[in-house]
């Protein structure tokens, strides 16, 4: 029996601008296991950074507000915690490991500095405690000669190697939960396979659950035992990964599916992309977010927007289509 | 590191001597120093041509120049005018630190500066000092209090500060702190000199009296530096690595003193440093306002009366300290900066 | 997820924005504020400048001259709203004469000072190489002393070289023309600055290779085709230079070196305010503050044209 680690509920965030009012996350559910990885998949804007974010309380308020939902984490709703509380969570019990390594490392730090103050702060080591931990952190994560690299600013490592320190940084007070906020995005392929190996095999050794956001199917495969594919701020399918790869069950992910490059498919092939463009997220949709560029779509979609029904086992997916008659492969 | 201080120094010569020729020149064609040195009396026509020839101006322009920059007494003058050359000259060159004579006091403009500078510094370094903290304060303090009303008060204040002219701060803090009070039998602050000539020039009496010209020299820059600081700090706070300091649960604190504000002294200190020797530009104004014994002072009276030699040896010592802070200002950011220091 | 509308139209894709602004009442206050803050800048200038402009018609400039010395340091009053001066003449009066030298200085000067430090901007950007080595030394090394001694000296040496001017039946002082081209001289500076740069991104790109290839000439080019796609720093550095201008012609007319009397400017009206400082307050209290709030609509109005025409500067 897998224990519950959290359990999100009907999460909405929103940002006021000067434009109006930004529907980012429009309730969004779902649940994570001990030791699980999770895949969220979904376009630029679909709202999949956002919602991590929000779990972790790093909107910043003017313009961003969560003003719904609930998060809960073993027993505790991270929604309503104060700030204070907050700040034990992160780094200690939920870790963020971000996009782009060049600008989320401060450049006028050590990475030893950056290193040694989650362990000081969470787990109250002394200087000398927290560089030797900082050092045996530096050699899991793969950094060759660790301890004079102590004294280095993040200039003098590479794309790639950042994006390891960066790891060891997130993991240094081994936190159950890892949010991975599109990690390899901004590396070359070679490295971005190096990374996720790398957090593969910690995640293995520390038992951590990872919540891995990405807009690269391919990516997934190999990663997740589940995954959420999101648009327009809504949840669309969540299946098993195998499930999703066989019986994909909703229009966009159909989509994304297609407009994979591979190298089975006949050379003369066009790449499949999918025709329009995201809604924009200041209006409030009538109908199912997705019915304007579906090829499925039927009346029922433009009336009425489509909740995430079952469609199988640990498969749930938002379209009136999927349910009724099922798609086509 | 080194290479690049010494290259900087280079950049910086170039400078100076664009300078010093245009404010020769400019001098050489607006003073009479002759007319200047002869006070009110109308100098007699053999006493011009002997001063004319003490002073070099029989000369061509370009010698003058030599002689201004490397003095004279590596040759000689015709002091008695038979055309034969014989007494050394006396001067050694502002390259060499003379800067050249009173017209009015017979003095040595390195003396009378001298003399004065301290009382400047001093109002300066205050002046410096007390700006740089409120801003900082009041620039961190609204930038983490963005969109609200205190921040839209602040900030509408501080606009109203620096828009203000010196003389109207000075003269509204004098009003308020040494007429208002005084009539109201409140301890008041005193308006003029840098000590009462009755008590002495001691500690206390300077710093009492500094504070209104620092007052007045402060609010200006600060209402400034503030808008700075708080644009530089916001936009610090809205990097990435911030966000990724405060996943780590970093408390408020750290995250905006240690991590913010390492990265946003950057351009702070460039401000600093590069506008600190303007504040000799202020400090002209206030020194009169006030009657502060400082180098500002000196420049007004002397340039009053025509004294070019001091107005002379004024500016160009005010243009070297530009130089040499542009420099220093270069220097130490690059020290702090590890991606420039550590290249 | 609740349905919304029963329409059945289809929603239109991302590039309809037709939605009506919920704009948070901060937010949208503080967008409207800094709007506003310029709009009222341009009505206070424009106030100011009736006051300046038209008060002329409420009293003659004989009057502002004129002293009596029997009626001198009065405080304000109903015949004399801003009191009297030293040596007896109405200080509204001469607020507003005054206000006209130094609204005029402020705006020919920086007329002046446009003109030479876009020449020199635009010459040293577009030529580059050894023109642009001398211009721009020439350029860093007037800047390297504070303008405030350089606008002394030359007002000293030449404030009296200009003799008396008669237009239109009023006497100036040849010193306001010396005092608006000794301010256009040493503050085109920061103007050249920013032109130069502009001239060094836009000469590379497409619409000037362009240009070249289709044999226009360099005069051509720099003027029709460069310049005016530089219009927008240079508006906002020009306005925010006219409050510049007002402050240092201020600055010189109360060190005594600026526009002589009996021409009233709001500088030189200062001059003897500090003897009577405890005495009467009203001789730099009104045309102090009226520099105050010149300098401060400029000031705002300088900093909305900066958010209106540049848009990437996203920092409030």
């Amino acid at each position: 029996m897998v224990d519950s680690l959290l359990r999100v509920t009907d999460l909405k965030t929103r940002f006021h601008t000067p434009e109006g009012i930004v529907h980012a996350v429009n309730g969004i559910s779902f649940h994570l296991n001990e030791g699980e990885t999770v895949a969220v998949v979904g376009e630029s804007g679909c709202g999949k950074s956002v919602s991590m974010l929000s779990l972790l309380r790093l909107i910043p308020t003017p313009p961003g507000e969560i003003y719904s939902g609930t998060a809960i984490y073993r027993n505790d709703d991270l929604l309503k915690k104060s700030e204070q509380e907050m700040e034990d969570v992160r780094g200690r019990e939920i870790s963020m490991i971000f996009q782009d390594p060049m600008t989320s490392l401060n450049p006028v730090l050590t990475i030893g500095r950056q290193l040694t103050e989650s362990l000081r702060l969470h787990l109250g080591m002394t200087q000398e405690q927290a560089e030797q931990r900082a050092i045996s952190l530096l050699e899991q994560v793969g950094i060759p000669d660790p301890s004079r690299r102590l004294g280095d600013f993040p200039h003098q490592f590479s794309g790639g190697m950042r994006q390891r320190v960066m790891i060891a940084m997130a993991l240094s007070c081994a936190p159950s939960l890892l949010i991975a906020d599109e990690p390899t995005t901004a590396l070359d392929v070679t490295i971005q396979a190096q990374i996720v190996e790398l957090v593969a095999r910690l995640r293995e050794s520390l038992h951590m659950a990872i919540i891995w956001i990405t807009h690269d199917l391919g990516v997934v495969a190999g990663m997740a035992d589940r995954v959420i594919v999101m648009y327009a701020g809504y949840i669309v399918e969540e299946a098993d990964v195998d499930d999703l790869y066989d019986i994909p069950s909703h229009p966009y992910t159909l989509a994304l599916l297609a407009a994979l490059p591979r190298v089975d498919r006949r050379r003369d092939q066009r790449l499949k992309s999918i025709p329009g463009a995201p809604p924009n997220l200041l209006v409030e949709p009538h109908g199912c977010p997705f019915a304007p560029r579906c090829e499925f779509v039927i009346e029922q979609c433009l009336a009425e927007n489509p909740p995430l029904m079952s469609v199988g086992k640990n498969h749930a997916s938002a379209c009136w289509v999927a349910v009724k008659t099922g798609l086509p492969r | 590191m080194f290479q690049y201080v010494i290259k900087r120094l280079l950049q910086g010569i170039p400078l100076l001597i664009i300078v010093s020729l245009t404010l020769f020149l400019l001098m050489m064609k607006v003073g009479d120093p002759i007319a200047t040195m002869g006070g009110r009396t109308i100098t007699r026509p053999d006493d011009r041509e002997r001063l004319t020839r003490q002073l070099g101006l029989d000369k061509p322009l370009a010698v003058q120049y030599l002689y201004w920059l490397i003095g004279n007494d590596w040759t000689k003058i015709d002091a008695d005018g038979d055309g034969i050359p014989e007494k050394s000259g006396t001067r050694r060159g502002i390259l060499r630190g003379d800067l050249g004579t009173s017209l009015v006091t017979k003095e040595p403009v390195a003396k009378l500066i001298g003399e004065r500078i301290p009382n400047t510094l001093i109002l300066m370094l205050a002046s410096e000092i007390v700006t740089i903290l409120f801003a900082l304060f009041l620039g961190i303090y609204s930038a983490l209090r963005q969109y609200s009303t205190l921040d839209n008060i602040l900030t509408a204040l501080l606009f109203i500060g620096y828009s203000m002219p010196i003389f109207f701060i000075s003269l509204m803090s004098m009003y308020v702190f040494a007429v208002l009070f005084k009539q109201w039998g409140l301890p008041y602050l005193p308006t003029v000199g840098m000590f009462d000539p009755q008590v002495g020039k001691t500690t206390g009496q300077v710093l009492w009296h500094m504070v209104l010209p620092v007052l007045s020299l402060s609010v200006i820059y600060f209402a400034g530096y503030s808008r700075y600081i708080r644009s530089t700090m916001l936009e610090v706070m809205s990097q990435d690595y911030i966000r990724t300091a405060k996943s780590k649960g970093l408390p408020r604190r750290q995250v905006v003193y240690i991590h913010a504000l390492k990265n946003a002294s950057l351009p702070i200190v460039t401000l600093v440093g590069l506008d600190l020797p303007f504040l000799l530009g202020g400090a002209v104004v206030t020194e009169r306002i006030f009657a502060w014994p400082g180098m500002g002072r000196l420049f007004l009276d002397h340039l009053s009366r025509a004294d070019v030699s001091v107005v002379m040896g004024i500016m160009m010592l005010v243009a070297v300290a530009v130089v040499v802070f542009q420099i220093l200002t270069d220097i130490v950011y690059a020290w702090l900066d590890p991606r420039i220091r550590y290249d | 997820m609740t349905a919304h509308s029963t329409s059945l139209s289809v929603p239109q894709p991302a590039d309809d924005l037709a939605t009506e602004p919920l704009t948070l009442w901060q937010l949208g206050w503080l967008r409207f504020r800094r709007h506003k803050m310029a709009l009222f800048g341009g009505v206070l200038l424009i106030v100011l400048m009736i006051f300046s402009f038209g008060g002329a018609f409420l009293y003659t400039e004989k009057y502002a001259n004129f002293n009596d010395t029997s009626q001198r340091l009065e405080p304000p009053s109903s015949e004399h709203p801003f009191g009297t001066d030293s040596i007896g003449r109405d200080i509204l009066a001469r607020t507003i004469y005054g206000g006209q030298i130094s609204l005029f200085i402020g705006f020919v000067a920086v007329l002046i000072e446009t003109i030479l430090g876009i020449l020199v901007g635009a010459l040293a950007g577009y030529y580059g190489g050894l023109v642009d080595s001398i211009l721009m030394r020439f350029t860093e090394a007037l800047l390297i002393i504070p303008t405030i001694f350089w606008l002394l000296v030359l007002a000293k040496f030449y404030g009296g070289d200009v003799p008396e001017i008669h237009i239109a039946n009023r006497a100036f002082s040849g010193s306001v023309i010396v005092i608006v081209l000794i301010i256009g001289a040493t503050s085109w500076m920061y103007l050249a600055r920013i032109v130069r740069a502009e001239f060094l991104s836009l000469k590379e790109r497409e619409f000037i290779l362009a240009a070249h290839a289709t044999g226009t000439s360099n005069f051509e080019i720099i003027f029709y085709h460069i310049l005016p796609n530089t219009i927008a720093p240079i508006i906002v550095s020009s306005t925010l230079s006219v409050a510049n201008a007002i402050l240092a012609e201020a600055y010189i007319s109360f060190l005594g070196l600026g526009v002589q009397p009996p021409t009233a400017s709001w500088g030189n009206m200062l001059d003897n305010s500090v003897k009577y400082l405890d005495s009467a307050p009203w001789l730099w209290f009104f045309p102090g503050m009226l520099i105050l709030l010149t300098v401060l609509s400029i000031n705002f109005l300088g900093d909305g044209l900066r958010d209106a025409l540049d848009p990437r500067s996203r920092v409030i």
